[in-house]
């Protein structure tokens, strides 16, 4: 397919296809990356970083992933400073940007504010969040440490653990990982199960999937624990989130039980979720996670702005 | 048993095969809790081979655009449309719900974008048995009461 000006907002608008491209693009920028440390690909192009709410490490990541393209940089990291607060709309916002850079990456509190980005835009359009709904430039980059690090993704079981209701990163990577033969094992507390309808759908795909709170039981079957924070700021009630918080910790102790093998995984940051005393252990993948990041996110933009 | 006996009308439109009780969502989706002119003539719970029991809308003087039809299949899938002309059916057709919903439903989400800037709401239909539709902003599904509710 050709991914000159093609918009990035969903991880349901992607087919396997579309994937292992990308990661294959992301696999090879890397090595590209270790030979020659900068490249010169987008040399002249210009992104603009559009975060309406903070994200340090997603936007800081498409940063780094522009400036090794050899292109540059120019955006917000907040709203609070641009136009949108004196009411300019949405869409106003977007056809001004466009006219100032060649590619836009979008973070937006609401739901469905990427795609509306991208019918405004002419120029290709990158969803890095748009509230609790997707985040798919994250799904890849998980995808594609998974794959770093197994050599597949195919055959493994995969545990999502923690706040599976609200939270896009584990919606997003459920949805994809239906494109493999994995099995899945979605630990949650009951308030914060993964919603109905994506369980559903990842069982009519013909995906294995166990739904379960006991974490220290599942422990032994998984090659890939993939844990997410208890997203406060998510919460339509905070008493509802009083009554989650602090469910689960990964520590040494919960982990002895574990394959050899395992990887832990976190879209990151995390709060208290993962005891520090595991970023140590082999087993910590999470900063892995940020690294692939940035190739992944150069595949992106190198490949909608159409110079790779 | 008498055959129940509703007036026919010279001209306009009749919705047949509403399902019982939901004639008022019906009138309510066209518009007609004022008077337009025309009679309004409703019946409700009527013996109907295909349904058991149904309700029916006859209007007159006022012909169905497409975007109409649409927000009836919604509510009533099996509703027949007859269009009349000199207390003559010159066309029938049935109800049918089209891939995309556009512009006649509000997302039920508070945090999609389509609630809050200037954009025409557009849904998916991801199922028509048991009516299942995706947000295309949101990408929230939703079903039953809830589309009723947004209509």
């Amino acid at each position: 397919m050709d991914w000159k000006g093609r918009d990035v907002i969903s991880i349901r608008d992607f087919s396997k296809e579309d994937i292992e491209f990308v990661l294959n693009v992301a696999e090879r920028l890397e090595e590209e990356l270790k030979e020659k440390g900068s490249l010169d690909y987008a040399r002249g192009k210009i992104l603009a970083t559009l975060f309406f709410e903070p994200s340090t490490r997603t936007r800081l990541s498409f940063e780094s992933a522009m400036h090794r393209l050899g292109g540059s940089v120019i955006g917000f990291s907040s709203a609070s400073s641009t136009s949108v607060k004196k009411g300019e709309s949405l869409a106003d916002t977007i056809k001004t940007v466009e006219q100032y850079s060649d590619v836009i990456v979008i973070r937006h509190p609401m739901e469905g504010a990427a795609r509306l980005a991208a019918e405004v835009a002419e120029i290709p359009v990158i969803n890095a969040g748009d509230g609790s709904n997707q985040h798919p430039t994250q799904t890849l980059l998980d995808l594609y440490t998974i794959k770093h690090t197994f050599g597949k993704i195919d055959g493994l079981t995969i545990g999502l653990l923690g706040d599976l209701k609200y939270g896009r990163t584990v919606h997003s990577l459920a949805e994809a990982l239906a494109f493999y033969d994995v099995e899945l094992y979605l630990i949650s507390p009951e308030l914060l199960r993964m919603p109905k309808h994506i369980v559903d759908e990842l069982r009519e795909k013909g995906v294995k999937v166990h739904e379960t709170t006991d974490l220290e039981g599942t422990i032994p079957e998984l090659d890939v624990l993939y844990v997410t924070r208890i997203q406060r700021e998510r919460f339509p009630d905070e008493e509802e989130y009083l009554k989650v918080k602090g469910s689960y910790q990964v520590n040494l102790s919960i982990l002895k039980n574990a394959k050899e093998s395992l990887k832990i995984m976190h879209p990151l940051p995390r709060v208290d979720e993962i005891h520090p005393e595991v970023d140590k252990s082999e087993r910590a993948l999470y900063f892995r996670q940020v690294f692939s990041g940035v190739p992944v996110r150069m595949a992106l933009l190198g490949l909608t702005l159409g110079v790779l | 048993m008498p055959e129940l006996k509703i007036e026919v009308i010279p001209e306009g439109t009749v919705i047949d095969h509403i399902p019982v009780g939901k004639w008022l969502k019906v009138v309510e989706i066209l518009g007609l809790t004022k008077p337009n002119g025309g009679t309004l003539l409703i019946a409700s719970n009527v013996p109907s081979k295909k349904l058991g029991r149904k309700d029916i809308v006859k209007v007159e003087g006022r012909y169905l655009s497409e975007e109409e039809v649409n927000k009836i299949a919604l509510i009533a899938p099996m509703a027949t449309v007859n269009i009349v002309k000199d207390y003559k059916i010159i066309e029938k057709f049935n109800v049918e719900i089209p891939d995309e919903i556009v512009g006649i439903l509000r997302c039920p989400n508070p945090n999609c974008v389509s609630n809050h800037e200037y954009v025409v709401p557009k849904f998916k239909v991801e199922s028509r048995e048991p009516l299942k539709l995706r947000c295309h902003y949101c990408e929230r599904t939703i079903e039953g009461d809830e589309i009723l509710g947004n209509l």
